[in-house]
């Protein structure tokens, strides 16, 4: 009940702006539409909680501690970020960038982005859950060509194109999967069902289900942003209207990894061994390392904090394919903790590039003095990514990086150098923006306040004590993931 | 149609796919690429309805039409559409290469041939051979996209990976469960609707739809 609540929410509020349009308070009523999703996340969690894994809606939905976790950060993430974007798309409307038509558009799309990302999460069936990726890719494509510069339309083809691509290898991936599972299940939709295959999935076929992770890799990989095939991400993040890169960078990128992680739990019942692991340790590294070193040559704020999502997604693939309880453990924090820091971070960006008028990191300066919130959240968000303690990305780094070294003491050098240039480059390229005297350019704006310090007030007190809920559903979930 | 007469016909549509995945591969003009893709929808649909009947699967004939519907009528009569809007049906592509790219596509016929080896041995079914061909159609879909540098070409060349894809699921386990099928039209058909918006919008930004055109966003060094 609560979970079609859930899902009706988001899909109600798109409707619902699509209608409303431009009035004066469309961006509250997108505000009040997440933020009853978030809601209703709230109390499905607790029903989970209290009365373990959940089938529904004659087997089609399944809730257990992976997916409602990962439900209620987007719920969460996705209400913060609706009230970042009232006053900056209000501002983007004021100096004329969009206008009407695109700002009902915006609204809709944001709503039918999270019902997708949800109904990724929630479903049971592991079609369905590719029809939901492929319908949040979508609902995104648009969203991303919003400002309609050159720049914007050749981005957001891209990621058409390569998100398509992608998308389509990991449905072939799928056609293999459920042909192993037909063998054992036999025909029909209960064949798909994700809590049927597991049970069974020591039966599936090895050799087919190797054959299908390789497919379901690449292509779910693909959205993840993971090295070689992470081309669009950079592009589609520096482009979009920021509330846009919040939530892709936040949220998309986990529900991808959330659809890699739930099929490799399927091929490794099914071979038993260590292959699907070690192509997840694989692409995971190569993604850390390429993208600490293009940190390096940012010019554009949105393009390299793009990059740092890229390394980030790259450490926490990496670490599921560790394994291993303590690394799961860590892969699970670090799917939280960098949603919510780099969600607060995109925020403090979208702020410092309206007050400049500029994605130029050169002419970006003076931010604590021209806005202390701005600087000051800037300056936490990149002390917080770059994995200082006593922030909660530090605890799943560390835990991930003490993981690696037990179990692959070969990558823990790697690790560590892609950490430290990371290091380096953020703080070397955001110390100059951040200090300094305001530059004549700078204008002062009123900010949205909650949503940066929310998130930051959460990563610190994760860091700090990390509540007992939490850690029995991270335990759970590594139950689940082994 | 007796049982062995439908595998030899569904075999002679999965050839009539992959001919004409490599005739679109090469073809410089917009109408004649449509024309092929429509064709392919076709034998698809065809092929889908063969596979339905020889199966006793009769969720099959609800894909055959589906696809009859999408895939031959629907998209092709979009694209039509457009490429009259955007008035480029005169222009002929500059395709470099033919040769090369030709070899490339039979290298991926053959590594599709390997890489469905284990499935074919496994496999039951009365489609199991095709399996290849499907998989063959999706990279020269792929590969379709990557030669060509057309919007509206690489557009062709990413539905006609769906059509490989579709192909695949009939071969492999003669169809997915219906409510997926249903889901990937469903997406089909958003992405015709997103697709149609943006050639007008890179039409008016760039003034031509040739991707090439579309290289602002690289590393700066």
């Amino acid at each position: 009940m609560i979970l079609l609540v859930l899902l009706c929410v988001p899909l109600v509020a798109s409707l619902a702006l699509a209608f409303i349009g431009d009035r004066k308070f469309a961006p509250e009523v997108n505000i009040l539409g997440s933020a009853a999703t978030f809601v209703a996340g709230i109390a499905l969690a607790l029903e989970v909680y209290h009365h373990g894994p959940m089938l529904a809606g004659d087997k089609f939905f399944f809730v257990d501690a992976f997916n409602v976790y990962l439900a209620v950060l987007t719920s969460f993430v996705s209400m913060t970020t609706a009230l970042f974007s009232r006053r900056y798309m209000r501002r983007e409307r004021e100096h004329g960038t969009i206008g009407h038509r695109r700002i009902r558009f915006y609204h809709a799309m944001f709503q039918l982005f999270i019902f997708a990302m949800l109904l990724c999460l929630l479903t049971n069936n592991v079609g369905v859950l590719w029809i939901a990726m492929e319908l949040a890719t979508l609902s995104t494509v648009l969203l991303v060509s919003l400002y309609r510069t050159p720049s914007a339309i050749e981005a957001a083809w891209k990621y058409f194109i390569l998100c398509g691509v992608g998308i389509a290898l990991a449905l072939f991936g799928t056609v293999l999967l459920y042909f192993a599972a037909e063998k054992v299940l036999g025909a029909g939709g209960e064949a798909l069902l994700w809590t049927n295959l597991s049970q069974v999935s020591d039966q599936l076929e090895p050799t087919i289900l190797s054959l299908a992770f390789v497919f379901l890799m690449v292509g779910y990989g693909t959205k993840v942003g993971l090295v070689p095939v992470h081309n669009w991400l950079p592009d589609a993040h520096s482009e979009g209207p920021t509330p846009i890169s919040a939530v892709l960078s936040g949220l998309l990128l986990n529900i991808a990894l959330y659809a890699l992680v739930r099929c490799k739990v399927l091929v490794d019942g099914s071979t038993g061994t260590h292959h699907a692991g070690n192509i997840m340790m694989g692409f995971g590294i190569l993604s850390v390392i390429v993208a600490s070193f293009s940190l390096l040559r940012q010019k554009d704020i949105k393009r390299m904090f793009a990059y740092s999502s890229i390394e980030h997604m790259g450490i926490t693939t990496f670490a599921f394919g560790l394994g291993g309880p303590v690394a799961t453990f860590g892969a699970l924090l670090h799917m939280l903790v960098h949603s919510l820091t780099k969600s607060a971070i995109f925020f403090t960006v979208g702020h410092a590039s309206q007050m400049h008028r500029t994605q130029d990191m050169d002419r970006i300066q003076g931010l604590i003095r021209g806005n202390p919130l701005v600087g000051w959240g800037m300056t936490f968000g990149v002390m917080a990514i770059v994995g200082m303690p006593p922030f909660g990305v530090f605890m799943s780094e560390f835990l991930i990086l003490t993981a690696t070294i037990k179990d692959a003491p070969l990558m823990a050098p790697f690790l560590l150098l892609g950490l430290g240039v990371t290091f380096a480059a953020l703080f070397r390229k955001v110390q100059p923006m951040v200090t300094g005297e305001v530059p004549p350019h700078q204008k002062f704006l009123k900010v949205a306040h909650v949503p940066v310090l929310l998130h930051m007030f959460l990563v610190l007190g994760i860091g700090i004590y990390m509540p007992k809920f939490l850690a029995d559903w991270f335990h759970t979930a590594v139950g689940l993931l082994k | 149609m007796s049982y062995a007469f439908a595998a030899q016909l569904n075999s002679l549509l999965a050839a009539l796919i992959l001919l004409t995945a490599f005739a679109m591969l090469v073809q410089r003009r917009m109408y004649a690429l449509l024309h092929l893709f429509a064709w392919q929808g076709l034998f698809l649909s065809i092929s889908t309805a063969v596979v339905g009947f020889a199966a006793q699967s009769h969720h099959l004939y609800i894909s055959s039409v589906l696809t009859l519907a999408i895939k031959v009528i629907l998209l092709p009569y979009i694209l039509h559409v457009l490429i009259r809007k955007l008035k480029i049906h005169r222009e002929v592509e500059t395709i470099v290469n033919v040769p090369t790219t030709m070899l490339i596509g039979i290298a991926l016929v053959i590594f599709s041939y390997h890489l469905t080896a284990p499935i074919r041995e496994l496999s039951t079914l009365m489609t199991k051979s095709t399996l290849a061909v499907a998989l063959a159609t999706v990279m020269l879909g792929l590969l379709m996209m990557i030669t060509r540098r057309h919007a509206v070409t690489q557009i062709i060349g990413f539905l006609a990976m769906e059509n490989g894809l579709f192909f695949a699921a009939t071969s492999a386990t003669y169809g997915m469960p219906l409510v997926v099928e249903l889901g990937v039209a469903l997406d089909i058909l958003i992405a015709a609707f997103i697709f149609g918006i943006f050639f007008f919008h890179i039409n008016t930004t760039f003034d031509s739809l040739d991707v090439d055109q579309m290289a602002r966003l690289k590393e700066e060094d």
